[in-house]
């Protein structure tokens, strides 16, 4: 499954990372050598196999639904790029 | 008086206890050996010197009193990755440069319960995908060791480079450290000192800049494996904030330091002889062997037959995770914020690519690449499904072994520079530790050996989850044969 430079600028924009014209074709060559050699994961037998997306045996924890932390508004925007009257100010997107 | 900075965690807590000395004093003299040693080494990345001394003298109040933890006045450094409140934490990127926490991690906030002192921030590998520290925004570490046959500065290895360095270098008593595929041991085995990666939720996320949650796990640096037992019960704890937080008691792991390994079944895997690995290490590895079987211990080789699949399944899973992970820096609450830009979409695009470093932006394509629709299968479930069957490999040899001996790394420190053109030639510096990361099992690197150039070389054990004690008693034992005494000779 060889990746070319449209592939790339797909992926990049998915990962919202701007990535030049000139960058497209080199990076395409870089991820084709690590996925090439990720491909020999093709050689394990995983029929039947379930997935493994934890290492901790037990469920997750449930607790009460009510609220244990709050009122710090004025921490929570500490290091907001921008804020304003208790509120995160965002550049104007929508016309 | 003699060098505080040379002690051990354990003699200066004993020594700070004993009031043979200050608080205030040895926090002093750390301070000294870092003005003198960073602009050089660059270990930290922001020294904390008034914080210190008031931690130092409050320290200080509280044995006099007759007070105070199992660290009281300890001076200690920390891993730039660790969210201190009030002090900036970077994780090495420039997306969070100047980003100053308002709370506390849950580690730290262990540590400062039993009274350790905080001298500052450590370098580390930008979000603590790296190897060899060269990743960081603030520049490479470089290695207090340096080859017999060389001037080359070194790397000290990665991620927690800058934890290891500062150990190495006696410009703090011990370190806090991460370790996702091998951040905590390889730099250890670098540099001579010992790191241990606990059993998976052992140690609080909370308050940790996350890379891949699956696998990220706290612990130590230190200089002696009494100090990795006594630093890192101090670090691990139940924590209602992460819920990966195992609700278990945390041992006091120093009683099995010291302890006879007599009778103890110790696995030698056969799949870890891997192509191109230097005889140095291949003989370091038998040496191992050699004096565990001196001390009693029965060797038995054993097979774990999915190994060389970890790292391709590693660099399948941790970059998928970190590509979710990093999502969260948009631009928008906290972190870099582009100042120009077309749209919404852009604005994004373009914070990330300002914020993010060149590895970093690699390893978040690669993670969308592999979450991407039509690809989800044939590359993220079949990375899982293999994390099973190497898992598997492990839950199938505990009958038979206690715990399992392994080279650290497959080589010693590498000149800064020179893996830096291939990717996958710097991935495969965790092909012997990263195992331990995918099946959650605590693993230590204790230094054993020299190269040909008189750089320390590292030996690993593996452990059952949750068994760190058999890590700890064997760990020390290796120690204790070894007689690892060598330290860097100061040229910085």
């Amino acid at each position: 499954m060889a990746i070319d430079a449209a592939t790339v600028r797909k992926v990049a924009h998915l990962a919202r990372i701007k990535t030049p014209e000139d960058r497209l074709e080199p990076l395409a060559q870089e991820l084709n050598g690590i996925l090439a050699w990720i491909e020999q994961l093709d050689q394990v037998d995983v029929e039947g196999v379930e997935p493994m997306t934890s290492n901790v045996a037990q469920p997750l924890r449930l607790r009460e639904d009510v609220v244990t932390d709050g009122d710090k508004i004025d921490a929570v925007l500490s290091n907001a790029p921008k804020s304003a009257d208790g509120f995160f100010v965002v550049p104007k997107v929508v016309e | 008086m003699s060098d505080l900075t040379k002690l051990t965690l354990k003699g200066a807590v004993d020594g700070l206890r004993a009031k043979d000395f200050s608080s205030a004093e040895i926090t002093h003299a750390f301070l000294t050996n870092i003005e003198a040693a960073n602009p050089t080494l660059n270990a930290y990345v922001e020294v904390t010197a008034d914080k210190a001394m008031d931690m130092a003298r409050a320290s200080d109040a509280r044995i006099a009193a007759g007070q105070g933890g199992a660290l009281e006045g300890a001076p200690l450094g920390i891993k730039d990755l660790f969210c201190t409140e009030g002090v900036q934490t970077t994780a090495g990127s420039n997306m969070l440069r100047g980003f100053v926490p308002p709370y506390e991690s849950t580690v730290t906030a262990n540590l400062w319960r039993d009274g350790a002192v905080m001298l500052g921030k450590l370098n580390m590998d930008e979000f603590a995908m790296g190897s060899s520290n060269e990743t960081s925004a603030f520049g490479p570490v470089v290695n207090p060791w340096k080859s017999a046959n060389s001037n080359a500065e070194l790397t000290p290895g990665g991620s927690s480079g800058g934890s290891a360095s500062a150990v190495a270098a006696d410009l703090c008593l011990a370190a806090t450290a991460s370790d996702t595929g091998g951040s905590i041991r390889q730099p250890a085995a670098f540099t001579g000192t010992v790191g241990i990666k606990p059993t998976y939720g052992r140690a609080s996320r909370f308050g940790m800049v996350a890379f891949a949650s699956s696998l990220d796990q706290a612990g130590p640096i230190t200089k002696t494996v009494e100090d990795a037992a006594l630093l890192l019960r101090s670090m691990c704890s139940f924590d209602a904030k992460d819920s990966t937080s195992l609700d278990i008691p945390t041992p006091d792991w120093t009683q099995s330091v010291g302890k006879s390994v007599k009778g103890l079944r110790i696995g030698v895997p056969r799949e870890y002889v891997v192509d191109g690995m230097p005889a140095e290490i291949q003989a370091l590895w038998d040496q191992g062997v050699a004096w565990l079987k001196d001390a009693g211990c029965e060797i038995v080789e054993i097979s774990l037959p999915h190994t060389k699949y970890a790292l391709p399944t590693y660099y399948i899973v941790a970059p998928a995770e970190a590509s979710s992970n990093l999502a969260r820096y948009d631009g928008m609450r906290f972190g870099h914020r582009a100042e120009e830009f077309k749209s919404l979409d852009d604005l994004y695009a373009t914070s990330r690519a300002e914020g993010f470093g060149k590895e970093v932006q690699r390893r978040l394509t690669i993670g969308a690449y592999v979450l991407s629709a039509g690809f989800y299968d044939a590359y993220y479930v079949k990375a899982l499904k293999v994390r099973r069957r190497i898992a598997e490999d492990f839950d199938n040899v505990w009958g038979q072994v206690d715990a399992i001996l392994t080279p650290s790394t497959p080589s010693a420190a590498f000149a800064l520079g020179d893996k830096q053109i291939d990717p996958l030639t710097m991935y495969l510096n965790d092909v012997f530790t990263v195992t331990t990361n995918l099946a959650g099992l605590p693993g230590i690197s204790v230094p054993a050996g020299v190269d040909a150039g008189g750089l320390p070389l590292g030996l690993q054990v593996i452990g059952k989850a949750l068994d760190e004690a058999t890590v700890f008693q064997v760990g020390a034992a290796l120690e204790r044969a070894a007689g690892f005494t060598a330290k860097p000779g100061k040229w910085w």
